[in-house]
């Protein structure tokens, strides 16, 4: 085929101008397992369940699916097969496409660099409980004694030894942000521990991540398949099930349902992060990445729905372990207090005694200030993020016999989970860099990628100081979110307006064989930037209703262990503000820069002929 | 006369005595809860007099284990108010007097002591066998001198950190191996043309084999 030749040449005279020739894939099965790595990530596991159980069970699943199909999917192809086609990281992707749009490789390259930040300190985190793991007993098992053995540590009796563990031991937290505390050096070890796994894998590029991918992609099924087994004959399991599955379909009412589940989609798929291009960017232009993109997407999804089982198993039996404590903790009282024989009173006949006793002495049992204990309400106690995996997971974990293993095997599982999408979002800073030509050409590239995994490791100390996590989720409500979606809507835009539907169908039947039907070309063209901008602005305008407020860990707190809920001071406000606008500020600016550039010189048309891009002879002529 | 009396009177009176020296709430008294089902579940034994009598005798190994020099005995320790619980209220008389009641302090002293031998005693636990107002001392965590997080760490750091030696170290040796191949090659360039090797390039001129040096080939 001609195109062949001409790209065969071309690489020759790439090698003869002394450019070093594009890394490849070794082979397909190492470029999917990177790219459902990187889709497939922490979120999975602690985001969607926790949507599935607030919005109604099975219900939710209509809104996300249809999310799925109508804007995850035609998101995912379009930025797999532009990267494949073009050959180049985000920057290099959409300079090409429209010099005026080059803002969003660099907008993509800001939201990726800072989404590593705290990505990689969460990643910190797992592998510091995954180190803590191997005790006996658990150190998030009992409290720990105070200075004089004479009791235990004030702040673990009136939480609980988890609450403790996480809030104390892990993260010393601070009371509020104003206090920024000191650097905690058990956190610094184990991020400098995260930084040095990550550089290690980054360290020959795509070929020791495809090696690295066999396991970080594969190793968190094998991890819920076994916890599936488990869970479910655990006691208690079967109500969380049914608890999680039940679907109420009134919810569907609700517009922040659907809000929930189009942005739950979009973050899942990780697209907008400049990653999914570089990854494709790596493979040969006969590609098909219409079945890559619908392969990565369902199985993004599938792993979701099917992590959500053995999670919520788990929190089932963690349910019925809370329920059956407490109504022990009653029947201990009822037993001590009316001298009632030992194991009279059982979870099976406390009703029928308790309204025995309340029925001839009801003051001496109101005296005792029994629980409430109802099921119900420990299955609703739900958590999503940090709080799931570090509080409620490991709170079930010491209940199940053989604490250690399933501790080791729930955090190598969130390490795995959480280092694969490390990897793209790595990659849409590296790449990206690479491109722009920021790279001096004496450096190696083992060292250019040591120097940012340093500056990262670097910049990510705030997250360990006593305040950090208030600055992590900073990060990930403001960095993680707004940004992105609006890169995502310029991208179909880009791609569908500016480059053109035509020349991009061209160039898909060039890489597939077949043109893309009319599914595909309604979902660029109206259905997907619809939705998103909608998304958009309904996120947007609730956001801007809440003030915004954090919760706060603070011993001395009227309601403790109730967090306290602060409002954020003026000028953490004002980063989450600079956070959210700046890399997106780069669209904008980097197109009046180039407009201000044609329009202040004519040389600059010369200068595109004395300097080929090689894959500019192909028809695609940059407008100036 | 008066002495059979007066022996009648104390034998009559005696467990009154020690009736009354025992009481509920008693001040130099203490509560104890036994819960026997809880700790034992299918093994459970039954609460009976003979198991009270053993109670009786471990109290009073207590008391002589912790004083030493005083000899109690069963009789010093009397037992009221027992319920089906299985809970009761013991108090302990001097064993050079049997009016007096040894203090409150002492017992407590004496009960944690022992508290290890009385719970084997009976099979049971601090918390199944409890002694209302006499808390178990608690049990100190073990704290080795290396922390065992910073085991596991030292050895996670330490093979990447080899890993990654390995890595670099044979990256290098790569580029200094492909660096000596170049130079080679480009004396093999004349052989493999000879051989009528393509590459697909268009070289200036063309190629006269007339003056090459193809002995080499030639031999016979």
């Amino acid at each position: 085929m001609p195109e062949e030749g001409m790209e065969e040449t071309k690489g020759v005279e790439e090698e003869t101008k002394g450019e070093e020739e594009r890394p490849k894939w070794n082979n397909k099965a190492e470029y999917l397992l990177t790219c459902i790595g990187f889709a497939v990530g922490l979120g999975n596991v602690w985001r969607f369940p926790y949507l599935c159980q607030i919005y109604g069970g099975g219900a939710f699943l209509i809104p996300y699916l249809i999310a799925l199909v109508f804007q995850g999917l035609p998101l995912l192809y379009l930025e797999l097969a532009i990267g494949q086609r073009l050959r180049m990281g985000s920057v290099g992707v959409w300079n090409s496409i429209s010099p005026y749009l080059g803002g969003l490789g660099v907008a993509s390259m800001m939201v990726s660099f800072c989404v590593s930040l705290f990505y990689n300190t969460i990643v910190a985190w797992v592998l510091w409980y995954l180190f803590n793991s191997f005790q006996e007993p658990l150190p998030w098992s009992q409290c720990p004694l105070n200075h004089n053995n004479t009791g235990y540590v004030e702040e673990c009796v009136e939480s609980t030894p988890v609450n403790y563990f996480w809030y104390r031991q892990t993260l010393n937290i601070t009371p509020n942000m104003d206090t920024s505390g000191s650097l905690q050096w058990w956190m610094v070890v184990s991020l400098g521990t995260a930084w040095a796994i990550v550089y290690i894998c980054f360290i020959r590029g795509i070929e020791t991540i495809g090696k690295a991918v066999y396991v970080t992609a594969t190793f968190p099924y094998l991890v819920l398949t076994i916890f599936l087994v488990r869970a479910l004959t655990l006691p208690g399991a079967s109500e969380g099930l049914i608890y999680l599955f039940t679907p109420d379909w009134e919810i569907l009412k609700n517009p922040q349902v659907w809000l929930d589940a189009a942005t739950q989609i979009f973050f899942s798929l990780s697209v907008a992060f400049g990653g999914l291009i570089s990854f494709s960017s790596y493979n040969s232009l006969k590609n098909d990445c219409e079945r890559d993109a619908v392969v990565v997407g369902v199985i993004n999804s599938a792993t979701s729905i099917y992590a959500s089982i053995p999670i919520f198993a788990i929190l089932g039996f963690k349910a019925h372990t809370n329920y059956v404590t407490c109504l022990n903790g009653n029947i201990l009282a009822l037993t001590n207090e009316f001298e009632i024989s030992d194991m009279n009173i059982t979870v099976e006949n406390y009703d029928q005694w308790f309204d025995s006793l309340n029925g001839t002495h009801p003051a001496r049992v109101s005296d005792l200030n029994l629980k409430t204990c109802d099921l119900q309400t420990f299955l609703d106690q739900s958590a999503s993020g940090t709080g799931l995996a570090f509080i409620v997971f490991t709170e079930a974990v010491i209940s199940m016999p053989g604490s250690q293993v399933w501790a080791v095997l729930f955090f190598v599982m969130l390490f795995s989970l959480g280092l694969s999408s490390m990897f793209g979002n790595l990659e849409g800073v590296l790449t990206p860099l690479h491109d722009l030509k920021l790279v001096p050409k004496w450096m190696p590239n083992e060292l250019f990628t040591a120097i940012i995994c340093l500056v990262s490791f670097l910049l990510a100390l705030i997250f360990c100081l006593g305040s950090g996590n208030y600055w992590l989720e900073i990060f990930n409500s403001y960095v993680g979110s707004v940004p992105l979606l609006i890169i995502a809507f310029f991208e179909i835009i880009a791609v569908a307006y500016v480059y053109g539907i035509g020349r991009f169908s061209d160039d898909l039947e060039f890489m597939t064989g077949r043109r893309p039907n009319i599914f595909w070309k309604a979902c660029w063209l109206v259905i997907s930037p619809l939705m998103l901008v909608v998304v958009l602005v309904a996120y947007v305008a609730i956001q801007a209703q809440k003030h915004p407020t954090y919760p706060a860990w603070n011993p001395d707190y009227v309601n403790f262990p109730d967090t306290e809920v602060l409002p954020y001071p003026d000028w953490v406000f004002a980063i989450c503000v600079l956070l959210s606008s700046v890399p997106v500020l780069s669209i904008p600016l980097v197109a009046i820069y180039r407009l201000i550039c044609c329009m202040s010189g004519r040389h600059s048309k010369d200068n595109l002929h004395n300097d080929p891009n090689p894959y500019a002879n192909e028809g695609y002529v940059v407008e100036r | 006369m008066l002495v059979r009396i007066l022996v009648l009177l104390y034998l009559a009176g005696a467990p009154a005595l020690a009736q009354t020296l025992c009481q509920p709430n008693a001040s130099n008294g203490y509560m104890v809860r036994i819960s026997i089902k809880t700790a034992l579940g299918n093994q459970a034994y039954e609460w009976n007099e003979n198991e009270m009598f053993l109670f009786r005798a471990t109290m009073a190994f207590a008391m002589r284990r912790y004083y030493e020099t005083k000899t109690y005995n069963v009789d010093n320790i009397i037992v009221c108010d027992q319920t089906p619980r299985v809970s009761f209220w013991f108090v302990v008389t001097s064993p050079d007097n049997a009016a007096m009641l040894t203090p409150k302090a002492d017992v407590e002293k004496a009960v944690s002591m022992s508290r290890n031998r009385i719970n084997n005693a009976f099979l049971l636990t601090d918390r199944t066998l409890e002694f209302l107002g006499i808390d178990p001392t608690l049990v100190e965590p073990v704290n080795p001198n290396t922390p065992p997080w910073l085991i596991v760490f030292g050895v996670v750091i330490g093979a990447v950190c080899a890993g990654i030696i390995v890595m670099l170290v044979s990256s290098l040796l790569q580029k200094r191996r492909k660096e000596k191949g170049i130079v080679e090659d480009g004396q093999d360039e004349e052989d493999r043309q000879m051989k009528g090797v393509e590459n697909g390039n268009i070289l200036d001129g063309s190629y006269n084999r007339g003056f090459t040096d193809d002995d080499r080939f030639t031999k016979l």
